[in-house]
């Protein structure tokens, strides 16, 4: 599906600081396009997941936001690339309440259900890339 | 005269110049410049023309001039600490290349070096004033810094709501730090009030995520191991969607839609009755 990109802005994330600015921004972004609060929530939620691990085990990155159309619906995609060590076994760590950094192992599985579209890559030694999209 | 020796022999000359080009900004506040202000010039602007070397003069980034940015460096930090803008302390560095230019133009006749010298001093004050603005800059974040602590520190205050029940409203992201702020003074003020009950209220946090739930939940165990109960309210209806698709289980801690209905469930724990003055009369038959 071909999307057309009406907004995007990317955020550098070095610190936990840096993460609650990306989340602020995500906020209005999705205010904008006058997202209902319950999606808005869902979605700043699922950021603060995907962005925690970047921060925790990909060692920082970079976040993207764009407001996005098919042509009919509008929502909020989010991207999130790090170089850190990347994750051997895609499947277990989709799985809900499998961590490595004792921790609820929640973030992932979470995050997907929160969100419209979910896509994650990652290739060990290269580093993680996740899309998250959310239709207001 | 080389150009170096031209500005070593007057620096006096320079620094005069700077502070009259300063003062000459400053406007109706010309005289005041205090005596501290004047030694700190004459010996930056000596400082300065004493670093100058055959080699340092073209080189900008030359070890010779970290003396002189640090100096700067520190007077920088300084004037942000004290609010100067940044086009002020800009300015002040712009002012002293002016005047040393200004004294080099009148000691060098010879057109083709003024030219070539003059290039070579502005590079070294651009690059001086390039660090005298992240000291700046620096300075300003340190200031940030210290809200942010400051803030986190006042917007978690602990209200005694009733004998035995304390109410802890929570405003704003709940991140680690944060938690133990929330943690400690918690825990204190269990101890100090004697209280039976703690209210945590999470109307202020704008979203609850693994990170957050994980630290309420801890809250709530640390709560419980000094004997008192803790209770959970302010939980929008948006909040509660989201951890049930999260996965989140909270299903061991007593969580309330708002304080109020905290407040009565405390009440019930600790056996008060709460009735409106007329019922009690039709109660006791009176
Ligand atoms: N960007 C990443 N780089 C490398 N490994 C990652 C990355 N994101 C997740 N992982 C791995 O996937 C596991 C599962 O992630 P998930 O977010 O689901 O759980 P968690 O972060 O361990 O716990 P929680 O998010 O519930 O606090 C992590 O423990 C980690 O090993
Ligand atoms: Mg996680």
């Amino acid at each position: 599906m071909t999307f057309t990109v009406q907004n995007r802005e990317e955020i550098a994330v070095t610190i936990e600081k840096d993460a609650i600015f990306f989340r602020n921004a995500v906020k209005t972004y999705a205010t904008k396009i006058s997202m209902g609060l319950l999606y808005q929530t869902k979605i700043i939620t699922a950021a603060s997941e995907i962005v925690r691990n970047l921060l925790k085990y990909g060692g920082g990155g970079k976040a993207m936001i764009e407001t996005v159309t098919d042509g009919r619906k509008v929502g909020i995609r989010l991207t999130f690339k790090d170089s850190g060590p990347g994750i051997p076994d895609l499947d277990k760590a989709m799985s809900d309440g499998f961590s490595t950094g004792k921790s609820l192992g929640l973030g992932l599985p979470g995050a997907k259900r929160l969100v419209d579209q979910f896509d994650i890559r990652s290739t060990v030694g290269v580093g993680t890339t996740v899309t998250l999209l959310k239709w207001k | 005269m080389s150009t170096i020796q031209a500005l070593q022999s007057n620096s006096k000359l320079i620094t005069e110049k700077w502070l009259l080009l300063q003062a000459s900004e400053e406007g109706d506040f010309a005289d005041a410049q205090t005596e501290e202000q004047k030694a700190e010039a004459a010996e930056l602007v000596t400082s300065l023309v004493k670093s100058l070397t055959e080699n340092s003069i073209d080189d900008p980034d030359s070890d010779a001039f970290s003396k002189v940015k640090e100096n700067v460096g520190i007077l920088s930090l300084s004037r942000a600490r004290q609010g100067y803008s940044p086009r002020e302390t800009a300015t002040f560095i712009l002012r002293l290349k002016e005047a040393m230019l200004e004294v080099l133009s009148s000691e060098i006749t010879d057109a083709k070096q003024l030219y070539a010298d003059s290039l070579k001093i502005s590079k070294i004050l651009d690059n001086i004033m390039i660090n005298s603005f992240e000291s700046f800059i620096k300075g300003r974040e340190d200031i940030i810094m210290r809200q942010t602590d400051e803030i986190t520190e006042i917007s978690t205050p602990v209200i005694r709501v009733w004998d035995g029940v304390l109410a802890l409203p929570i405003i704003g992201t709940l991140d680690s730090s944060r938690t133990q702020v929330v943690m400690e003074s918690l825990l204190q003020q269990i101890v100090e009030s004697e209280s039976s009950i703690a209210i945590l209220d999470i109307s202020g946090v704008p979203a609850v995520d693994t990170l957050v739930a994980q630290h309420l939940i801890k809250t709530v165990s640390a709560t419980r191991l000094m004997g008192a109960e803790c209770i959970i309210s302010g939980i929008r209806p948006e909040i509660a969607q989201t951890i049930v698709h999260l996965g989140i289980d909270l299903s061991g801690i007593i969580t309330k839609a708002t304080l109020a209905s905290a407040l009565r469930t405390s009440f019930d724990m600790l056996r008060y009755d709460v009735v409106k003055k007329s019922e009690r009369k039709l109660a006791t038959g009176a």
